[in-house]
């Protein structure tokens, strides 16, 4: 009954394609970016810290990860492996050239994340699916012990774990974490368009084209190594950016044990479970593998408080989201997005049921 | 000359520590063989098996009896695992069944976890472990009886899974399955029992790969990743080959050891961690579908 | 296929619901009768470090426990705790610092223990502007011992570098003298991560002191592969290996690979990290004569234990938090006791300095607390029942370390036999301590860092 497009008409191409081509969308998007932007007045610093800053951080990698696998369709683990390369990248940015803007280090860090990810992606264009999966792995692994075994990625510190620099941008150093989540929305959002936009494009339809059947898009004149290069590219300095994020708004430390094989797979749960070939599904599978395993803890402890043995609860917990997961493959293998899909068509003929 | 003689020490430490990961890369090659599923969780099912049958040893059972009720558990998960995973998905994507079969891994770990606890365990296998006299006195290599044992028992199966596979009637069923499980049940192959086979199989595989591993490091939670030592064996060896198992094992076994004392040492050393999946990747460009596995043949 | 759909609404309610009960943490101050006291317990029960993570923060629980039902709690002030499962891994025990920094009765927490040096880095920035006590028992950022620049971190008993001082120590004294050790080999086989190299820098000065020969070989996690790394061994004809690994599955085939390639275990100090029950039991018949060096001494005898055993297990059955109860009296659980115990004495100090008996304390009082720790008398280690597991030593305003030193045992089998005679100290402690402030004053400098007055 609200949500329909009777009356709204369309008179010019620029409208026609528009983003979000009814109105109701566009308000709907215009309240969730200002509720967006005015959330630090309102919540307590673990919500910020512990939830969103990840949350939108995350989105970012799942994004390029969706990017490559989605749009793509290249098969890839080492996502890991480039949030390392940007983290790494940044944080020597920002040691080695005084006064350097954050964003511009964040950019920058992004690009290096881009040439290591054309270098890995290089074998994709003889290997394909599962196979090219596994060669993924080889750059995740080599990528985090060469950042670990050099000693001038980490500037010859003794330790061994770096203490990420603070966030400053014109003079200003934001560090509460209701600035550093204004820091790293601007980030996620302008990319998170960039991204869409480039879905929209031909450069999406040139990696659906390649993910589609490869062989029938090289024949039809679309160069595969720049098609292919190009989406590793692109998905590596989402990763990187990601990275660099990562370490300096969250976990305020850069060293390669956080950016393990476990990451990669966390990161590909939140594509698959979201809803490949998506945008939106990359937020909302973030959202999923993120709250899933706090929810399950804070659940065990409500449930059986101190009653059950808390090693049994942990395993309890890993079990359950283990079955979680392939209940939600087997019931909507298209992901969350899919399932946002369908409650949008029927909201569109709400109240009615067909 | 003393050089030679350790140079063919770590030629011989390879060779055996790649039989150890053939062990296990055969289970992956078996499931793969019979229902093109890349099984992420065979780690997670080494854990549990071993783990289950050094359980049962404490509960009472002796060895021998303890034998066959672990195998019978292992059947039992592999027969839920295909009823509740494998078949909801059977018509989906490679990436969602590689999804799948990664939740199953987590499923599997927590329920082991769940089932007999974090204690660290020891299995003794009476087998020594040490080596073997005469064998260092007259050649100066270091074999073990464990070594002898796991490459006798990694030779038996491989050879008995190679004639399942390509001399039985019930290898070229399974066969069938894979190639198109649709026009296997077509002609009247039972798609149940041959998959509880395979299953059944891959849990034995997955028990007696987790009992040598074991043997050396104990029975403990880091047991899961001898899955990711294995993944470049299958990727060099063929995702669907069984003698290409053995052979790809020892390839990545001796090439890592000799990399990493002979090389390793200008980079710090470490560099096992990444040689062998850099030496798969650098196979597949010039074999894309692996030293012996099936041709990939892609209908545009 | 009705099922089919209810899934399908269910599936994306449940996320919705859990972001909802997430929420829900919001602390509700309830009106307690008796005084609280809110301590969080980050603990690790999946995942790779399972059996050290059970062992010592069951033995935390245990203790905080045990002081309730046997002492009616610190002067009156009931102890009450919240568990967060960090997985050993650095973003979930960033999650859990921020879900525990207040607890259920509206308390601020007062320290943060999470036994891993990664996860304690991930949160040394924020724990003074929380006013949190970052107590590394024994592992960590090493030079934090130098309490002028970090006030809020601590690292009693002991840290890596003092550690490995006493390990080559021990060599020496079992060669026959520090000037037998010219011209020996000693490897340092580890993990090869930082915590792996962290003592590095200290023995590579020593081993130029000393003239010994210092092989560095690392091992790829997760490990279960040595071979190559032992054959090397015994071509460099080590004299002494030390063992710096992580996790029962690298411990355990240390042993029974270097057995294989002959080399004796009585040559082989693994490190209080990765040493424990659990590795020896990896390693199978394999770990007989392993040397594994002690921070805590592990039994039952010791009084606390004993007592504990009794309460938690014996007269209240299932007060205990060990899943299996053989467990008590183990290296993990007496750490964790032992880290517990520091938490009270800090907790009754604090109370004592700022007149606040019987009431509960905010952060920085906790950490004034912390910071006068004393455990020189006899009298006061036996009032806690842990005379003789713990050597005496104090924390004071410059020195967060406090004792450096350790014992040596020995695995016999079945248990750990202690083979030094007392707690033993590196050659020159003097030496390790400089190393040390001078690391936390370059660090103090490049991050304009004012170092702290204190008095000698």
């Amino acid at each position: 009954m609200f949500y329909r497009e009777a009356g709204q008409f369309r008179t010019s191409y620029a409208q026609d394609t528009q983003l979000l081509p009814l109105r109701q969308d566009r308000v709907g998007m215009l309240v969730v970016l200002i509720a967006a932007v005015l959330i630090p007045f309102f919540a307590n610093d673990y919500w910020l810290g512990a939830i969103l800053i990840p949350w939108l951080i995350l989105s970012l990698v799942a994004l390029g990860q969706n990017i490559l696998m989605g749009y793509a369709g290249q098969l890839s683990l080492g996502s890991a492996g480039f949030m390392a390369v940007g983290a790494f990248a940044c944080y020597n940015f920002m040691l080695r050239i005084d006064g350097i803007p954050f964003v511009v280090a964040v950019v920058l860090s992004g690009v290096c994340a881009a040439l290591v990810g054309i270098v890995f992606g290089l074998p994709s264009l003889r290997i394909r699916g599962l196979y090219l999966a596994v060669a993924t792995l080889a750059s995740q692994f080599f990528i985090v012990w060469a950042l670990d075994k050099f000693g001038w990625f980490k500037n010859y510190d003794p330790s061994g774990v770096i203490t990420a620099q603070p966030i400053v941008m014109f003079g200003h150093n934001f560090a509460s974490p209701g600035e550093k989540y204004w820091v790293v929305l601007v980030i996620v959002v302008v990319l998170a368009l960039l991204a869409k936009n480039m879905a929209r494009g031909s450069v999406g339809r040139g990696w659906m084209a390649v993910r589609d059947m490869d062989v029938a898009a090289e024949v039809m004149g679309l160069s595969l190594l720049r098609t292919k290069l190009q989406a590793f590219a692109i998905s590596s300095f989402y990763c990187g950016v990601g990275g660099a994020l990562f370490a300096f708004a969250y976990l305020q430390t850069v060293e390669p044990s956080a950016f393990t094989i476990e990451l990669s797979f966390r990161i590909l749960f939140m594509v698959i479970i979201g809803g490949l070939g998506t945008i939106m599904g990359s937020f909302l599978g973030a959202g999923f593998i993120l709250l899933m395993p706090i929810f399950l803890n804070v659940l065990v402890h409500s449930l059986f408080g101190k009653s059950v043995d808390a090693t049994v609860a942990s395993s309890l917990e890993q079990l359950v989201f283990g079955i979680m997961i392939i209940l939600f493959l087997i019931y909507e293998p298209l992901g969350l997005a899919r399932i946002w899909q369908l409650t949008k068509e029927r909201l569109r003929l709400w109240p009615f049921r067909h | 000359m003393g050089d030679i003689f350790f140079f063919v020490e770590v030629l011989v430490a390879g060779l055996l520590s790649g039989v150890m990961y053939a062990l296990v890369a055969l289970g992956f090659v078996l499931i793969y063989k019979a229902s093109s599923v890349f099984n992420f969780a065979q780690g997670a099912m080494v854990f549990l098996a071993v783990l289950s049958f050094v359980g049962f040893m404490e509960l009472g059972l002796p060895f021998w009896a303890a034998l066959p009720v672990t195998i019978g558990m292992m059947v039992l998960v592999g027969m839920a695992t295909e009823r509740f995973v494998l078949r909801p998905l059977v018509s989906q994507t490679e990436e969602t069944l590689l999804m799948a079969t990664i939740g199953l891994a987590f499923v599997i770990e927590g329920l082991a976890q769940f089932l007999w606890g974090v204690d660290v365990r020891n299995l003794d296998l009476g087998i020594h472990d040490e080596p073997i006299g005469w064998v260092m006195d007259t050649t100066g290599m270091l074999i073990s009886q464990l070594d002898i044992m796991a490459g006798v028992v990694a030779g038996i199966m491989v050879t008995a899974l190679a004639l399942l596979f390509s001399r039985t009637k019930v290898g070229r069923g399974l066969r069938a399955v894979a190639d198109d499980h649709t026009a296997a049940l077509s002609i009247g192959i039972p798609l149940k029992h041959i998959w509880m086979l395979v299953w059944a199989t891959a849990g034995v595989v997955a028990l007696v790969a987790g009992m040598l591993w074991g043997a050396r490091s104990g029975v403990q939670f880091a047991l899961v990743w001898v899955a990711l030592k294995a993944l470049p064996v299958l990727i060099i060896g063929g995702f669907t080959s069984v003698p290409g198992v053995i052979v790809a094992g020892l390839l990545v076994g001796a090439s890592e050891k000799v990399v990493e004392v002979y090389f390793g040492p200008y980079f710090g050393g470490g560099v096992e961690v990444w040689f062998p999946y850099i030496l798969a990747v650098l196979f597949l460009l010039i074999r894309p579908e692996g030293l012996f596995g099936e041709k990939i043949i892609r209908r545009v | 296929m009705l099922i089919h759909k209810v899934l399908r609404r269910v599936l994306p309610g449940v996320a919705a619901a859990g972001a909802l009960l997430a929420s829900a943490i919001v602390p509700t101050s309830t009106l307690a009768q008796q005084p609280e006291q809110y301590f969080p317990v980050a603990s690790m029960r999946v995942g790779p470090y399972n059996a050290m993570g059970t062992g010592i923060f069951g033995g935390v629980i245990d203790y905080l426990n045990y002081v309730n039902i046997k002492h009616g709690g610190v002067n009156g002030v009931k102890l009450v705790y919240e568990e967060c499962e960090t997985e050993y891994n650095a973003a979930r025990n960033v999650e859990c610092y921020q879900r525990l920094l207040t607890g259920p009765n509206g308390q601020k927490m007062l320290v943060w223990d999470p036994y891993g040096t990664p996860l304690a880095y991930a949160v040394i920035g924020r724990v003074a502007a929380d006013n949190v006590v970052l107590a590394q028992a024994g592992y960590g950022r090493t030079d934090a011992a130098d309490g002028r620049v970090w006030p809020w971190v601590f690292g009693a008993t002991a840290n890596y570098w003092s550690q490995i001082g006493m390990k080559l120590n021990f060599i020496a004294q079992q060669e026959g003298g520090i000037e037998k050790m010219k011209g020996k080999t000693v490897v340092h086989l580890h993990i090869d991560t930082a915590y792996g190299r962290e003592p590095l820098p200290a023995m590579r000065e020593i081993a130029k002191n000393w003239g010994f020969r210092l092989v560095e070989i690392p091992i790829a996690p997760p490990g279960l592969e040595q071979q190559s790394q032992w054959l090397q061994i015994r071509k460099e004809k080590a004299d002494w290996v030390t063992f710096w690994g992580a996790g029962a599955g690298m411990s355990g085939t240390a042993l029974t690979t270097a057995a294989r390639v002959g080399f004796p275990r009585n040559k082989i100090i693994f490190v209080t990290f990765g040493g424990a029950e659990e590795d020896m039991i990896a390693g199978g018949a394999a770990a007989k004569d392993t040397h594994v060096v002690a921070m805590v001494l592990p039994g039952k005898e010791w009084p606390l234990i004993a007592d504990i055993e009794k309460v938690l297990y014996k007269d209240n059955p299932g007060k205990g938090n060990m899943q299996n109860p053989n467990r008590v009296g183990t290296i993990y659980y007496n750490r964790g006791v032992i880290a517990a115990a520091n938490y009270i004495q800090a907790m009754k100090n604090a109370q004592r300095i700022h007149n606040k008996v019987g009431k509960p304390i905010n952060g920085a009082e906790f950490r004034d607390g912390y910071e006068a720790i004393d455990w020189r008398s006899a009298e006061t280690r036996k009032e806690y029942g842990i005379d003789g597991m713990i050597p005496p030593y104090r924390l004071t305003c410059r020195d967060h370390e406090g004792a450096g030193t350790f014992h040596m045992m020995q695995w016999d089998g079945a248990k750990f036999q202690i083979v030094t005679k007392d707690w033993m100290a590196a050659p020159d402690p003097k030496f390790i301590r400089k190393l040390i402030e001078d690391s936390a004053e370059k660090y103090a400098k490049e991050n304009n860092i004012k170092l702290r007055d204190c008095p000698e």
